[in-house]
C-alpha cells in the first residue's frame, strides 16, 4: 500500500498530527498497535490522573468543554477524550496494527505493519516517551524473595504482597504510588534522588497556570542553555487529586512515609542509599523558590498583585538526619520494590541509523537528523517545555506538519 | 504521563565574555572541555592514581605524579608526596595526617574548587572562601570492639564562610551546586566498588 505519510501511534500526539495532516490535505494513515489511546488503556494504573488541569488539556481544534476545568482528568476520561477526538478529527486510524520495522528507501520509507508492507514519503513517530520503564542495572542484585514491579505493571496496592515496600524514585510517579501504597497499610520507604519540587497551587492558582502565564512552558528548545538536561529532568512531584493537594516530600513524611537517599547499590541483599539526601532536597527547594520568585516578579510586572493572594514561601523540605543509609532486603521487612525510575521510548523497530551513542534519537525539534521525511512527536521538551505535556502537541504538530508539507513540496 | 518537567529556571545568567568577575577559574576552558568531551567520549575516560610505600609502623608515603586522561598519559607539574600516619595518642609517631583526614581534605578541596567554578560561571565575585570540615567517628568500630559501630564516619559536616557580592540565597545555591557536581562528595556519599588484590 502506498500513502503519503504514516503516523505511528494513536495517542494524543499522533491524533494531533493526523488533524494537522488532514488540514493540509496530506493523505495519511495512523497505525496503532491496540486501540486509540492504547498506553492509557493498558499501561497506566487506574487511579492515575493527569498532572495538568483540565483547562490545559487541549488538542488542535478541541478545548476542554467539561464542567470541571480546574480538575485533573482520570485516566479513563483521558481514554474517552482521545477516543472522541479521533472521531472528531476523522483520524484514519488502523487499530490492532503493530509496526515491526521502518526502513529508509532511496525515496521514502517502507513500513512493515502486521503482515503488510506500506510505502510512504514521510513517517511520524508518535509512540510516546513512556513505552518502557527505565530500570537501573542494580535491580539484578535485588534478592529473589522480593516482588518487583514497574509503573507499567502496577495496577493497585492489592496486587502487592503484605509487608513493606521500597519505592525507588520520587518524581510524579514515585510520589503518587508511594502515597497510594502507604495508605493501603504497607509501610513505604521512598528512595529520593534528584527531583523537582513544586506546590500544586500557589497564590490561589494551579502551578501549571503559573508555568504557562510566566512564559516558561513556551520556552523554545533552541533557546534552552542545557537542552540535554532539560529533556532529562525528572517530572515534578505533583499529583492530580480532586482536592488539589500538594504532594511534596514534607506531605509524604507527614503521612508516615520514610525517606532515604538515592538507591546507589544492592550488595549482598542490602540496599545502600546515598548520603546526599539533604543536598538533593536543598537543591529542589532552591529551584522551586527561584521559580516562585520569577512568578512573583511576573505577577507584579503584570499588575496582578491586587487580584492575587500575597506571595509566600513553603517550608523547606525536612530531612530526617537519622534517615538510614542501608536497608536489608533479606529480613522480610521489605517485600516489594517498585521501580519508579523513569521511562524511555521504544523505537526498537526503527531500522534506520538515527541514534546517538546513548541510544537517543537525534532530532532537531522533532525533525529527525539525517533522515529527511522522518519526524518524532510527543517527547519531553521536543520543541518547547510544553511539549512534555498533552497540550504541547498542538503547536509541535503544527510546526512539524508545516515542515513535512514543505518537505513534500520540495520533492515533488 | 510526563517524563520531564519544565522547571529548570536559570540562575544568574552566564556571562563568559566581557566578564568583570574573576575568581581565577577559566570557565571558558571548562565549557569548551564539556563540549569537546561530549563529542569525543573516549577522551573523557580518566584514571587517577597514587602509589604508596610503607615506611615503618603506621607511617607510609604516597606519591602522586601521573594520571591518564584526554586519551593519553598526563603528568602533574611535579611529583607530590604525602606522609600518612596515625597520631601519638594511637601509639604512633604522627609523621603525617591520618588517612581519614586525607578524605576530609579531598572532600573540602573538591567542594571549594566547585564553589569557585560555579561562582565564576554565575558571575559571582568571591573575596574570601574558608571552610571547616569535621568528620565524626567512634573508633570502637576500627578497633573491632563493637560490631554495631561502623569503621567510617558517622557524619561529615562542612561549614563554608563566603565573602562575595551575592545574596545569602545565591550563596546557598552555590554550595548546593558545588555538592551536586563534586566527585569527592559523590565518592563519600555513594557506594563505590573497591577491589583490593595481591600483585
Amino acid at each position: 500500500m502506498q500513502t503519503t505519510a504514516v503516523v505511528i501511534g494513536a495517542g494524543h500526539a499522533g491524533l494531533a498530527m493526523s488533524r494537522r495532516l488532514t488540514e493540509r490535505s496530506i493523505d495519511h494513515v495512523v497505525l496503532e498497535r491496540g486501540e486509540v489511546a492504547n498506553s492509557w488503556r493498558t499501561q497506566r494504573w487506574p487511579s492515575l490522573r493527569l498532572l495538568t488541569p483540565n483547562w490545559q488539556t487541549r488538542l488542535p481544534g478541541h478545548d476542554y468543554a467539561g464542567d470541571d476545568p480546574d480538575g485533573y482528568m482520570p485516566v479513563a476520561e483521558v481514554v474517552a477524550t482521545l477516543t472522541r477526538y479521533a472521531r472528531l478529527v476523522c483520524a484514519p486510524v488502523r487499530t490492532a496494527t503493530t509496526v515491526h520495522a521502518v526502513r529508509a528507501l532511496s525515496r521514502g520509507f517502507e513500513i512493515q505493519a502486521n503482515d503488510d508492507l506500506l510505502h510512504a514519503r514521510a513517517v511520524v513517530l508518535a509512540t510516546g516517551a513512556c513505552s518502557q520503564p527505565a530500570i537501573p542495572g542494580i535491580a539484578d542484585a535485588v534478592p529473589e524473595s522480593i516482588t518487583m514491579l514497574t509503573p507499567l505493571t502496577y495496577r493497585d496496592p492489592g496486587q502487592l504482597p503484605e509487608g513493606g515496600v521500597l519505592v525507588v524514585g520520587a518524581s510524579a510517579t514515585g510520589i503518587q504510588l508511594a502515597g497510594e501504597i502507604h495508605r493501603s497499610g504497607r509501610p513505604v520507604t521512598l528512595a529520593v534522588g534528584e527531583h523537582v519540587r513544586l506546590p500544586r497551587t500557589y497564590r490561589g492558582r494551579d502551578i501549571f497556570w503559573w508555568l504557562e502565564a510566566t512564559g516558561l512552558l513556551a520556552e523554545r528548545y533552541d533557546q534552552i542553555d542545557d537542552l540535554t538536561r532539560a529533556r532529562h529532568l525528572p517530572s515534578p512531584q505533583l499529583t492530580g487529586t480532586p482536592e488539589a493537594i500538594t504532594t511534596d516530600l514534607n506531605a509524604l513524611t507527614a503521612q508516615g512515609i520514610r525517606m532515604v537517599g538515592r538507591l546507589g547499590r544492592v550488595a549482598d541483599g542490602v540496599a545502600q542509599f546515598s548520603g546526599s539526601l539533604a543536598n538533593t532536597c536543598a537543591l529542589a527547594d532552591l529551584k522551586m523558590n527561584r521559580f516562585l520568585n520569577r512568578a512573583d516578579e511576573w505577577a507584579t510586572a503584570s499588575g496582578l498583585d491586587d487580584e492575587l493572594p500575597p506571595p509566600h514561601r513553603f517550608a523547606p523540605t525536612h530531612v530526617d538526619p537519622r534517615a538510614p543509609l542501608e536497608l536489608d532486603l533479606t529480613t522480610g521487612e521489605i517485600t516489594t520494590v517498585l521501580w519508579a525510575t523513569g521511562f524511555r521510548p521504544d523505537h526498537s523497530w526503527l531500522d534506520i541509523p538515527v541514534r546517538d551513542r546513548t541510544g537517543h534519537l537525534r532530532h532537531d525539534g522533532g525533525v529527525v537528523t539525517r533522515a529527511p521525511g522522518l519526524y518524532v512527536l510527543g517527547m519531553p521538551v521536543l520543541r518547547t517545555r510544553a511539549s512534555t505535556y498533552i497540550h504541547g502537541a498542538g503547536t509541535d504538530s503544527e510546526a512539524l506538519a508545516d515542515h513535512l508539507h514543505s518537505f513534500l513540496s520540495r520533492r515533488r | 504521563m510526563n517524563v520531564s518537567d519544565p522547571i529548570e529556571t536559570k540562575e544568574t545568567p552566564m556571562t563568559i565574555t566581557d566578564n568583570p568577575v574573576d575568581n581565577g577559574v577559566n570557565v571558558q576552558a571548562l565549557l569548551g572541555a564539556r563540549e569537546a568531551l561530549s563529542a569525543a567520549p573516549e577522551a573523557a575516560e580518566f584514571t587517577w592514581r597514587a602509589n604508596c610505600t610503607w615506611r615503618n609502623g603506621t607511617h607510609s608515603r604516597s606519591t602522586v605524579a601521573d594520571f591518564t586522561g584526554l586519551g593519553t598519559e598526563q603528568r602533574h607539574r611535579t611529583t607530590y608526596e604525602f606522609d600518612v600516619d596515625h597520631p601519638e595518642c594511637f601509639a604512633s609517631e604522627d609523621n603525617g595526617a591520618t588517612p581519614v583526614e586525607f578524605v576530609l581534605v579531598g572532600l573540602v578541596g573538591c567542594l571549594t574548587a566547585g564553589v569557585a567554578s560555579v561562582a565564576q560561571l554565575r558571575g559571582i565575585q568571591l573575596r574570601s572562601v574558608t571552610a571547616a570540615i569535621e568528620g565524626q567517628m567512634n573508633v570502637l568500630g576500627i578497633l573491632g570492639a563493637d560490631p554495631d559501630i561502623r569503621n567510617g564516619f558517622d557524619a561529615v559536616t562542612v561549614r563554608f564562610a563566603i565573602d562575595a557580592d551575592a545574596s545569602r540565597e545565591d550563596l546557598q545555591a552555590l554550595i548546593a551546586q558545588s555538592q551536586k557536581r563534586s566527585a569527592v562528595f559523590d565518592i563519600v556519599t555513594n557506594p563505590t566498588k573497591v577491589l583490593v588484590e595481591l600483585a
